[in-house]
Formats: structure tokens, sequence, C-alpha cells
């Protein structure tokens, strides 16, 4: 019975996610893109910071960097959009490496400071003029959105580019919702969040800790990387200037208000930093950061859980 | 070797605000292990402060010493207010406030005073009364302030009653807690006390870099990067980390890799120096109990 009604429950929301952007217009499907698109890098960074418990102010970096990939191949390599995306995964997994060797001496604020590094200082590497030629420099790139494969008509609306975009970041997004839910009840993830809790005694039960460590920070540093390289895909443009370090707060903000060490709540997560900021950005241009801090830390004082926290309390009979 | 003695000396101008800054951020490590993320930011709107006073106004030395007393007041309220309730939270509760206080006053910056860019004047004559051809009225004013501050703060900590008061909570709280010291608001004191350091700082970098929102970015950057150098236990590494930091920056960024690069040479220092070395140049070994 319950395994049925859950069958059930699926099937209304994949037929609901399917006739989504047919009842919406242009404007908004593009919006709901990127927040899907911000909700994979979030799951991201919340694998390492809400799982592992290491701490990044830097996933800006990362986001840029698979955006950059994305935009550079597209234009100066002939790949189509969606090759672009596992080579963007690849980098950032490398660069997530990178940066995960430094991260094993660090914990905690001092970690936090070194990514904050890395956000702040790669808008300026993106504009130095060594690379402007494959970065574009100060102006970017612009890019042209790929075009639906077929026509196809829904309630009498057309599956324009954007619609066609939706179809292919929710193609994007679900394997990597399942995959890092599996990945987290798994093996590997009751060693990573092992790490977390215990670190000493984890490695004395025989966890591989700069191993597992490193990992952990590849592997989120690659999903920010889809997510970045998806979202300069969606935006169809690319510049130093909008991957302020700002993004890797906003990153935080939206594994704070989803709830830390969960994987659906980068839903609610993603969909606070898209369309809150355009409520607040009625009442002034600098209002949606007074509005992110004080909500920032409003959450950590009244509900450290986040948005998952709050329904698992509602609803403590649900175990997930 | 003109323009290399030129460089040095604008190094040290420069080095001695990011000494102000780094001592600031040793304060508040010292007494509570936690780094804050927001000082810089914190900075830029005393900063906004001073500049709005003298634009009514208000005597230079007037509005600084009033700006001083503000930030001072600010940083024990922010403390009290926002702090005390995450005091025992763990770290990641820690930084999320340090970030969304980050987040606040830059908005609050941009907001109440505009995002436009704004000259800001120094009170120092052009030209320096020693050395005039390597160093400028205001780059050696600087460094006199900032010298002076620190000399201040040494002779606080070393020698008032308070200043051992301070060291002692940070040291152990409990028995300082036992001796009948208030170890919560000596805390609050030592956020006090950094808001000042590097409201002084802001007010002394406006001139160089003009006055913005985002003004102490890169120079709160360059502050953890002397800090970290220094050993971010030790208040007098702090100051020698900043001074070194000043001078590496500008040599490096005249001579070496240009100027667009300096965030990323502040990137490769604090990455470096917590690989390398974590303890930093004067720091003490961390020994972690089990």
């Amino acid at each position: 019975m319950n395994f049925i009604s859950t069958r059930l429950i699926w099937l209304v929301v994949l037929a609901g996610l399917f006739v989504l952007p047919f009842f919406l217009p242009n404007f908004r499907v593009f919006q709901v893109n990127l927040m899907i698109v911000y909700a994979i890098a979030v799951l991201g960074l919340n694998i390492l910071t809400g799982y592992a418990g290491q701490i990044s102010l830097g996933h800006g970096a990362f986001y840029a960097i698979g955006a950059y990939v994305a935009a550079a191949l597209m234009e100066h390599a002939g790949f189509s959009a969606y090759t672009t995306l596992p080579v963007a995964a690849v980098v950032c997994f490398g660069a997530g490496v990178l940066m995960g060797f430094p991260a094993l001496r660090l914990g905690g604020h001092y970690l936090a400071l070194a990514t904050f590094a890395l956000a702040l200082a790669v808008p300026q590497l993106l504009k130095h003029k060594a690379i402007a030629h494959y970065t574009g420099g100060v102006q970017g790139i612009v890019l042209s959105k790929p075009e639906a494969p077929f026509e196809f008509r829904f309630l009498g609306i057309a599956l324009s580019e954007d619609r066609w975009l939706y179809f292919v970041t929710l193609a994007v997004a679900l394997p990597l919702f399942w995959f890092a839910s599996n990945l987290v009840k798994g093996r590997m993830g009751r060693a990573i969040i092992a790490i977390r809790d215990q670190p000493i005694a984890a490695g004395a039960l025989g966890v591989n800790l700069s191993w597992v460590k490193t990992l952990t920070f590849g592997l989120s540093a690659a999903y920010t990387g889809i997510a970045g390289a998806l979202g300069a895909v969606v935006i169809a443009f690319v510049a130093p200037d909008s991957f302020h370090s700002f993004v890797s707060i906003s990153l935080l903000v939206g594994v704070v208000v989803g709830g830390l060490g969960t994987i659906w709540g980068a839903l609610f997560g993603a969909a606070f930093i898209q369309f809150v900021p355009n409520i607040a950005d009625e009442i002034s241009k600098s209002a949606p950061w007074a509005v992110y801090g004080a909500i920032l830390i409003a959450l950590i004082y009244v509900a450290p859980g986040g948005v998952m926290g709050a329904l698992k309390k509602l609803n403590p009979g649900d175990a997930k | 070797m003109d323009s290399f003695l030129l460089q040095i000396f604008s190094g040290l101008a420069n080095g001695s605000i990011y000494a102000a800054l780094g001592l600031a951020l040793v304060m508040i490590y010292q007494s509570t292990h936690h780094i804050n993320f927001a000082q810089g930011e914190m900075a830029t709107f005393a900063t906004f402060i001073a500049w709005t006073l003298i634009e009514h106004g208000v005597p230079y030395w007037l509005s600084f010493f009033m700006t001083v007393g503000i930030a001072f007041v600010g940083g024990l309220l922010i403390q009290r207010i926002f702090i005390k309730p995450v005091e025992r939270a763990p770290v990641l509760n820690n930084v999320i406030v340090f970030v969304g206080l980050l987040v606040i006053f830059n908005a609050m910056s941009g907001w109440i005073f505009g995002q436009t860019v704004k000259a800001f004047n120094s009170p120092f004559p052009t030209a320096s009364l020693v050395l005039p051809q390597y160093i400028s009225g205001h780059q050696l004013g600087s460094l006199g302030v900032t010298l002076g501050v620190l000399l201040v703060v040494f002779l606080f900590f070393k020698y008032t009653p308070i200043g051992l008061a301070m060291r002692a909570a940070a040291q152990n709280p409990d028995s300082a807690s036992l001796v009948g010291i208030p170890v919560s608001w000596m805390l609050a004191l030592g956020w006090g006390l950094a808001s000042t350091i590097g409201a002084v700082a802001g007010i002394m970098m406006a001139p160089v870099v003009f006055l913005d929102p985002n003004m102490m970015g890169g120079i709160l950057l360059y502050g953890f990067a002397a800090a970290l150098l220094g050993g971010i236990d030790n208040p007098w590494g702090a100051v020698v980390g900043g001074f070194i930091v000043g001078v590496l920056e500008n040599i490096l960024g005249a001579y070496v890799i240009g100027t667009e690069l300096k965030l990323s040479v502040a990137l490769v220092l604090i990455v470096g120096t917590l690989t390398l070395m974590p303890n930093g140049l004067f720091g003490r070994k961390v020994v972690t109990r089990v």
C-alpha cells in the first residue's frame, strides 16, 4: 500500500514537472531554470559543508570556472551546450581536489578564510589579459541558447528555447540529486558524516581521512561546476563581474535556508536565493543583501535546521 | 633604485594599515578563537560615518575621535547582541553569523550612503616632512597613526588592569571567571577594541583607495594574510606580517605580476602560509588534546 502510494506521488510529481513550463510565461520559465541550476550548486556545497562539515565560502569560484569552461568551449572549440557539462564537471573536480589538498590541513575558520580568498581572487583572474582571448576579458562571452531539437506543442504553447532548457536542466538535475541522495546513504556517505562528527574516531575505525575529504571536496566542486556550466547555457552570457564573491555567499545562504546536511533542502534554498532578491529588490537596490544577512542570522538563532529541519519537526513520523 | 625605494616606502605605508587590520583580527581570534569575516565591512561602515561627519562640517580630528568612539560602542553592542547567543555554538554557526554581518554591513553602507565612489580627504599635508622624494604626507601620517594605535594597544594590554583581565579571560576563561573577571564582558570589550582599530584602518585607507561600500574587501584579505603570516595568535606577528605583506604586494605589483592580480597574491599567501607553515612566522604550535 505504502509502496503504491509513494509511486503514485512520484508519478504526479513527474507529470506536474512536465506540464509546469507550459503554464508559465517564458520569463518565469527562465527563472525556474536558474532555480534548478542553483539547486544543483547548493546541493554540491551542502555535500561539503552540511555532510562533511567543511565550510567553503569559495564555491562561487567553482561555479565561475564551470561557467567559463562551458562558455569557452562553446565559443572557441565548437562544443555543443550539452557536451560541455561533463568537461566542466571534470575540470571542477580537478580544481576542487587541488583546493581540497590545502583544505586537509585547515579546519573551520581557516578553511572558510582560504576559500573566501579564492572567491575574491577568481573574478580578477578571469579578467587577466593573459587568458582574455579565451575569456573575453571584462566584456565576457555572449552565447546563444540551444534550440529545441524538435517541434512540440502542448496546450497550444510551443517549446521555446527556455522551455527546452527547462527540460535539459531537469534532466541534469534529477540524476544528480538521485546520485547525491544515494551517496550520503551509502558507505561513502557514512564515512563523510563520521569525519564531520568524530574525525579521530573515524580515522581509528579505518576511514581514510585525507582520501575521503579530498574526494568530497572534488565531488562538491564538480556539482557546483556542472551548475555553473548549466547556468552559463541558461543565461547565455558569462562575465567576470557576475561571479562576484557574493555568489559564494548566496550559495551558503541557500544551504542554510534549505537545511544543512539535507538533500532536498537544496530546492528550498535555491528557490530562496532565486526569488527572494527579486522581491526585496523592489524595496531598494541594496536591500536584497540586507535581507539575506538578516535571514541568515535569524535562521541560525531560531531554526538552525533550515526549511527541512522545520518540516521534520512538523512531521516527526516521516523518517527521511 | 629610487623607484624601488619608493615602492618599499609606499609598501610600508599600506603595510601599516594591513598590520592594524591584522591586529584587530588577532585580538578577536585570541579572545574567542573566531575569525571575524565582517571586520572589513564594519571598518568601511565606520569610515562612512567619519565621512558623513566631515561632510557636515565637523573638524577632521573631532570626527576621527567621534567615529572611533562610535566604532567602539558599535563593536561592543554587536558582540552583545549577535555573537553572544552563538558563543558556544559550532564553528559553522559562528561563520554563518559573521558572513551574515558582513552582508548586512555591506548592504547598509550602500543603502544609507550610496554606491558612488567618494573622495576622502587626508588631514596630512601633501608633502612629507622627511624623505619627501620617497613618501607622501598621507603615507607618513597614516604610518604614524597606525604605529601610535599599535603602541596604545600594547601599553593597554601590558600595563592596565583591564588589559590584564582581558588577557586572563582569553587564556583561561574558567580560572579567570573564578577570580571574578566578567569573561563574557571582556570578550565584548575585545570586540569593541577590534572594531575601533578597524575603524582607524578604514579612515587611513580611504584617502588612498577612495570610499565605497566594497572598499575593504581586498584590504581585509591582506589583513588576514598579515595575521596568518605572523601567526594568528601573536599580535606582534600580525604587525610584522602586515609590513611584509604591504611591501611584498607593492614590489610584486610593480615588477613581477602587475596590479591586476593583487588579490591573487593574497590568495597565494594565505593558502601558502596555511599549507607550508600553518603557525606562521611567529605563532605558537597548536597542540590539540584528544
